[in-house]
């Protein structure tokens, strides 16, 4: 199962794809020069409260997003079914023995 | 004479590679756009002299900020291209690079931080992108200096227009040079990744930002009363005191020279904050007083540059920020502005937009007082504990805090978002960090201690001349009747408009009561920048920018004076 959000949506430690960036060219080139662009794996690090800067890691740079800004990053990421719970807490089970 | 530009994404160390290239020192830290101005130097190339220009970081010669606009104007003087870049951040980098590769300029590429990438796990095949590029690619680990002599050796192996491909398809282009080159092997998160991500977390992050500048705070304090204690004071009193005597017998107090050069004795004994003479006063308030807290403060501020907290910093206080129309990467100007509003000034190229930099520079000049101004507020008002300077500057945070919202409600526009990538937190590197230390040092001595000076000598001149008692008499209205001052002050806020650590030392003799004493440091800190940093307001914002800026200032030490009168005192 799929599931599409934007950044601000996004859970903290999740990975997504992003799939568009619903905003102008000049923002699209800003992105871009960080990472972020259609096809980037990110993976959200922290937001602050209170709609402050989210934290993603592209590759392996840390950028800081305005959450306006993050609003227009939209991202697939794969939902979590109960089936892929049970195996991530089996394996979390057979590493730590 | 051939020109060598130095280019590549922000935070890859194209400043240290610049002076280790031409020996020439620039300031290098470890956040985004440490760089906002081209520094040129020179270095040797097989006999013949060279100019090296450090160009600030740009991510794209498609210009989407004013800063890059201006970096692509300068390809055009360019003879040679040392493109730097992060070997840790590869496949962002080449996004500049193979723009670079099409510019008509022979290129080399500096693959830099090429230690950092082997301790990440990354591994690059140096050979096959040399091959693919078809310019000259050197590892290099600019702060050590290693592979600094072979990235010399093979400029003369730089080609021009090697990677002609069409733009739209540069990120796919780039993914299959990645494909080929590089090799990444999984590691553990590392202790410096955990604190990272740690003081990015709003609840960790708020604590440990809590601690870092508490923990600043007391250091500073410590060193800067330490070395006052201990080495300035008894230095001045055992060694300079005797000599002063000894040339106060020779000249024969009450002579003009005596006056200037000594000033005046207190029962045949020199007082160095009350006797104002140039040799005296002149050199014990910049030496003593203010020199001890700038040595700690550049101490503690370089540790913040070099380690990458700054940046984080700025990501935890981005709203309170964005109430002031600024945005979290503010907090670097205003830092800097603690230590010296003139660096501070410069700093704020790397904020967005005109009126961003306007509220950035206003708010600086009013409600951010440099170290020397600090560290003689502390002198003054001191005596009257955590009181007292808690009004002082608790005034100005306010002040800092009104002013900017109104600002932001009034000027038209928005304050636009924050968009910056995290550099990775490094331990910093003792030598630069010393180096930086030692420059920004040096720098107080060479340009600041100067205007102590002239300020001291310009002072008994219009002394002697009565000019500041007939200036006394005409303001008094304003600072005896709106601000509860009395007509001495005049003086110190004369001397404000050149500097404004001495302008406070001139209250020290003054025996002020603590209302006036409070209210005296405020207006002294808001009614005008020092002489140096208002040049560097008009070279910024241009005169009609600063003029308004100038009135704001006005209005509001109006307000901010007579208000704090009224009501210090009524309470005493």
């Amino acid at each position: 199962m799929k599931k599409i959000l934007d950044l601000t949506q996004m859970k903290q430690k999740k990975k997504g794809t992003v799939i568009a960036v619903a905003g102008g060219p000049n923002l699209k080139k800003r992105l871009e020069t960080l990472g972020i662009r259609k096809g980037a794996e990110v993976t959200k690090v922290s937001a602050q409260v209170m709609r402050g800067p989210i934290i993603v890691q592209v590759v392996n740079t840390q950028v800081a997003i305005g959450f306006g800004m993050a609003k227009k990053i939209i991202v697939e990421v794969e939902k979590e079914s109960n089936i892929e719970k049970l195996a991530v807490k089996n394996e979390k089970d057979i590493i730590t023995g | 004479m051939k020109k060598i530009l130095l280019l590549g994404n922000p935070n890859v160390g194209k400043s240290v590679i610049f002076t280790r290239l031409t020996g020439t020192y620039v300031v290098a830290s470890n956040y985004p756009g440490t760089t906002v101005e081209f520094t040129k130097g020179f270095m040797n190339l097989k006999g013949e002299k060279v100019e090296v220009i450090d160009v600030p970081g740009i991510y794209s010669l498609e210009p989407v900020s004013k800063a890059e606009e201006v970096a692509v104007d300068m390809l055009k003087e360019g003879d040679l291209i040392i493109n730097v870049v992060d070997a840790t951040k590869l496949e962002r980098s080449l996004n500049l690079t193979l723009q670079l590769l099409k510019q008509n300029i022979p290129v080399v590429i500096a693959l830099n931080l090429w230690d950092e990438a082997g301790h990440c796990g990354i591994i690059i095949d140096v050979a096959k992108l040399e091959k693919i590029l078809g310019v000259p690619v050197v590892p290099t680990c600019a702060l050590t200096g290693e592979g600094m002599h072979n990235l010399v050796l093979r400029l003369k192996e730089a080609k021009a227009n090697t990677y002609l491909k069409r733009d739209q398809e540069r990120w796919t282009e780039i993914g299959k040079i990645i494909q080929q080159v590089q090799k990444v092997t999984h590691r553990h998160h590392t202790f410096l990744e955990k604190l990272g991500d740690a003081s990015i977390m709003p609840a960790t992050g708020i604590f440990m930002a809590g601690l870092v500048l508490f923990l600043s705070f007391q250091v500073i304090r410590f060193i800067g009363e330490s070395l006052i204690n201990y080495v300035f004071e008894p230095a001045f009193n055992i060694l300079w005191t005797p000599l002063m005597l000894k040339l106060s017998l020779i000249l024969n107090p009450g002579s003009f020279l005596h006056k200037i050069l000594i000033g005046e004795l207190f029962k045949g004994e020199i007082n160095y904050t009350a006797s104002f003479g140039l040799l005296t006063t002149g050199l014990f308030v910049p030496l003593a007083m203010v020199l001890p807290y700038i040595f700690a403060f550049y101490l503690v501020l370089s540790f913040m540059e070099d380690s990458g907290y700054l940046p984080r910093l700025g990501i935890l206080v981005d709203n309170i920020m964005h109430t002031v129309g600024l945005h979290g990467l503010a907090v670097v100007p205003m830092f800097l502005g603690l230590g010296c509003n003139v660096p501070g000034v410069l700093a704020t190229r790397i904020l967005e937009g005109k009126r961003e930099r306007f509220i950035a520079l206003t708010l600086m000049a009013i409600a951010i007082p440099c170290t020397a101004q600090i560290a003689l507020i502390v002198g003054l008002i001191g005596k009257y504990g955590a009181f007292g300077l808690g009004i002082v500057f608790g005034t100005l945070f306010i002040v800092w805090l009104v002013l900017g919202l109104l600002l932001n409600l009034i000027l038209k526009g928005e304050s636009p978002e924050i968009f910056v990538e995290i550099p990775p937190y490094r331990w910093p590197y003792l030598s630069v960090l010393l180096k930086k230390l030692w420059l920004r040092t040096a720098d107080f001595i060479l340009h600041g201690v100067p205007w102590v000076l002239f300020g001291v000598f310009l002072v008994n001149i219009l002394y002697t001349f009565r000019v500041i008692k007939f200036i006394g008499q005409i303001t008094s209205p304003v600072i005896t009747g709106v601000f509860g001052l009395p007509e001495e002050t005049v003086a110190a806020l004369m001397m404000g408009f050149l500097r404004k650590d001495i302008a406070v030392g001139m209250l020290l003799p003054l025996n002020l009561t603590m209302p006036q004493s409070i209210v005296a440091c405020v207006v002294l800190a808001m009614y005008f920048p020092c002489l140096a940093t208002f040049a560097m307001m008009i070279r910024e914002l241009g005169v009609k920018d600063t003029v308004k800026s100038i009135f704001i200032m006005l209005v509001a030490v109006l307000i901010v004076g007579t208000t704090l009168n009224l009501i210090l005192s009524r309470l005493s």
